[in-house]
């Protein structure tokens, strides 16, 4: 668990970060998004004392960040820097062992660790270990960033736009490997972006910044359904292309299993007007009947905006 | 069929011409300080011998004038020199009259001309084949070891600078040593000061101005000028500080010359660590520091290794540059090549003088290979590829 309380960064006059509480809840995914200049960026390096705030409190599964050494901090925390930051002077398998040689691990249980790694990434350990960054590809390098910053195992991950780089579809793929791992070792990940569609879809919350304040911390269908103030509902708008997606969409392409309370809503309604009732009523789910009139499973509000999000 | 120039063979073109028919190949002299008679090629060699020479070296001109394929010109460089390296010693023997041990035989301008226009040839061939550091480095030793079977075989030994040399065997080598001793010394020296100074400097952004102007100051003076400067407190030190004057520390001598290289070389080295600290990639520091790296870890795993290119070109530029400045030592008795040089000056000796210029100009030579060689297999293995 992460406990961000009353943290402010002020360089000079100009406050960054203003004043910023927020829980990140363990083996969830906060996303942050804002514009650019908004203090993201800030925010996350105050976690891990790249920037030491100017007043505030982080605490670390209770711990306040302050009482280890920050470099020893910093190792067990997983960073995937802004760009991808490799070191262009090691080898593709020497900038992912990082961490784990710092720590000291043995040398068998460092390439074990960095063959898992690379396995998972598609890269072939034999052909891409020796290389150097640059003789990768931009979304080799990105992947080879956040295999480093996975590489210690570390509990907590901060990820600084990891996928900016990247080709839609690629992106995508990433993405999807991202909830995978994070799935399957129970990380707890914050992750700035400045794509609401990314933080929709990767986001158990979802953090608003806009100049410095944290305008909106909340699950992403009531960011969506209840944007806070102008400026999120702006941001909100900017990615409304894939809600308009939802309207060529019918509810029964939708259905998860389960029944729900209430009146159910025939199949072949469209996805949006079922979105529409769901957060007009203030319901989680709802019951779908199909054209026979028999409940055929349930829609919510969770699968809607996700499938807003990433249309399949 | 067109013929086709070549740019450059144009130019080597027009001095072979020159030198081959106009300029005196070898300089014969009674002895070692009257002036000299020229002897052009025909004249210096032996009639068939001569004829051989004019031939190749006609031919390995036009080879050098028309747009021809590079291994020809190479082929053409390397054979122009082998039998200009090889005849030279011949016309030493030819020009010596039998018994006569007072003679001078020297190369003259022509066969410097040649000598000139051929490895210009060569050094176009060996860019345009864009070799590898190693084989350059290779092609170095090659050249070495046919000069130094050369010097062996005694093939040269009629040349007038083997016999200043044949006069001073055991001095040439004394101060031979003396030279490399102070150029190495005096560049170890401003490595082990200069690389943790320029490190202190990048961190600590007000002393890197003041340090760098100091050290911009003591560039611009003249060497004779800083010689004048030390002696004073060297002596000084020899007399006040025990032991000083045991290891040698005098007003003149070694020990100005070395402090005197030493402070020469300070500038180049603390500036090229600062510029290859400060072009280090901001996003490499960051990921250092994120990753949980101390600032000595960062220091000596990411930043020092990055820069290291950098901070060689700047130990190529001090190298180079005190092979040269060592000769100036001798004028305080610090010894070096330049003993030779100022002793052939002070004789109008011009083969000694060359004795001591010739070697001199083959260390720098050889040291810029070597470490370009060095510098370019360390820049292409740490090329920078941040996004
Ligand atoms: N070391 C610093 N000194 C002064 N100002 C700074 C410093 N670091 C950041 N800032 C300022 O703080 C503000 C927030 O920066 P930050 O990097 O957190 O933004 P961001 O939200 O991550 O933006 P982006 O999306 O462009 O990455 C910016 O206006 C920036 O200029
Ligand atoms: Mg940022």
């Amino acid at each position: 668990m992460i406990e961000i309380e009353g943290i402010t960064k002020r360089y000079d006059e100009t406050t960054v970060v203003d004043n910023v509480s927020m829980v990140i809840e363990p083996r969830t995914i906060a996303t942050i998004v804002g514009t650019s200049g908004s203090g993201k960026t800030t925010l996350l390096r105050m976690i891990n004392r790249l920037v030491e705030p100017t007043s505030g409190v982080i605490k670390l599964d209770g711990a306040d960040n302050r009482s280890l050494p920050g470099y020893q901090l910093r190792r067990s925390i997983g960073y995937a820097i802004q760009g991808h930051g490799l070191f262009p002077h090691r080898t593709v398998a020497q900038n992912i062992a990082t961490v784990p040689l710092l720590l000291g691990w043995d040398r068998d249980r460092i390439k074990a660790r960095v063959d898992e790694l690379m396995t998972l990434y598609q890269l072939d350990p034999q052909a891409y270990g020796p290389r150097y960054p640059h003789e990768l590809s931009g979304g080799q390098q990105q992947r080879v960033g956040v295999a480093r910053a996975l590489a210690a195992e570390p509990n907590v991950l901060l990820m600084d736009e990891p996928f900016g780089a990247l080709d839609p579809i690629i992106r995508t793929k990433a993405q999807e490997d991202l909830l995978a791992i994070q799935k399957r070792f129970g990380t707890t990940i914050i992750l700035v972006t400045h794509d609401m569609e990314e933080a929709v879809h990767l986001g158990d919350k979802i953090a608003v910044m806009d100049a410095g304040k944290l305008v909106q911390y909340a699950k992403p269908a009531e960011i969506l359904a209840r944007p806070a103030s102008g400026f999120v509902e702006t941001l909100v708008g900017a990615s409304e292309r894939p809600f308009r997606l939802l309207s060529l969409g019918h509810v029964r392409d939708a259905v998860e299993p389960g029944g729900a309370e209430g009146e159910a809503i025939p199949g072949d309604a469209t996805q949006r007007d079922a979105l529409a009732e769901l957060l007009w009523s203030g319901r989680p789910a709802l019951p779908v009947k199909g054209a026979d009139g028999r409940l055929i499973g349930r829609v919510t509000v969770e699968g809607l905006v996700k499938r807003a999000a990433r249309p399949q | 069929m067109t013929l086709r120039f070549d740019k450059l063979g144009v130019v080597i073109a027009v001095i072979v011409a020159y030198a081959a028919f106009f300029a005196s190949f070898a300089t014969f002299r009674a002895n070692r300080i009257v002036p000299g008679q020229a002897r052009p090629i025909l004249e210096a060699l032996p009639p068939t011998l001569g004829m051989l020479l004019l031939t190749i070296v006609i031919v390995c001109g036009i080879v050098a004038l028309l747009k021809t394929p590079l291994i020809l010109r190479l082929a053409a460089s390397v054979a122009a020199l082998v039998a200009l390296t090889i005849l030279i010693g011949v016309a030493g023997g030819f020009l010596t009259p039998a018994g006569n041990t007072f003679a001078r035989i020297a190369p003259a301008s022509g066969f410097w001309l040649l000598i000139f226009a051929f490895t210009l040839l060569l050094a176009d061939v060996l860019t345009r084949l864009n070799l590898s550091p190693w084989s350059r480095v290779g092609v170095l030793v090659l050249a070495a070891l046919a000069i130094a079977a050369l010097l062996v075989s005694g093939s040269w030994d009629s040349l007038s600078i083997l016999k200043e040399y044949a006069s001073r065997a055991d001095s040439f080598w004394a101060e031979a040593s003396k030279h490399v001793t102070l150029a190495l010394g005096s560049l170890a020296g401003a490595m082990i000061v200069g690389i943790p100074l320029g490190i202190l400097c990048h961190r600590v952004e007000k002393l890197r101005a003041a340090v760098l102007n100091v050290l911009n100051i003591i560039q611009t003076i003249p060497s004779i000028a800083l010689f004048g400067l030390l002696i004073a407190p060297l002596g000084w030190v020899s007399v006040h500080v025990p032991g000083a004057a045991a290891i040698g520390v005098r007003g003149i001598g070694t020990a100005p010359a070395f402090v005197a290289l030493f402070l020469y070389s300070l500038l180049p080295v603390v500036a090229n660590t600062v510029v290859g600290l400060a072009g280090v990639p901001r996003a490499a520091n960051d990921a250092a520091r994120g990753m949980g790296m101390t600032d000595r870890q960062r220091l000596f795993d990411v930043e020092f290794p990055l820069a290291f290119p950098v901070i060689l070109t700047g130990i190529r530029i001090v190298l180079v540059q005190n092979i040269g400045l060592a000769t100036i030592a001798a004028l305080i008795g610090g010894g070096g090549f330049g003993v030779f040089v100022f002793q052939g000056v002070g004789q109008t000796a011009m083969d000694l003088v060359l004795l001591g210029a010739l070697p001199t100009v083959a260390l720098a030579f050889a040291a810029a290979i070597i470490l370009d060689a060095v510098i370019e297999m360390t820049a292409t293995m740490r090329r920078v590829g941040t996004a």
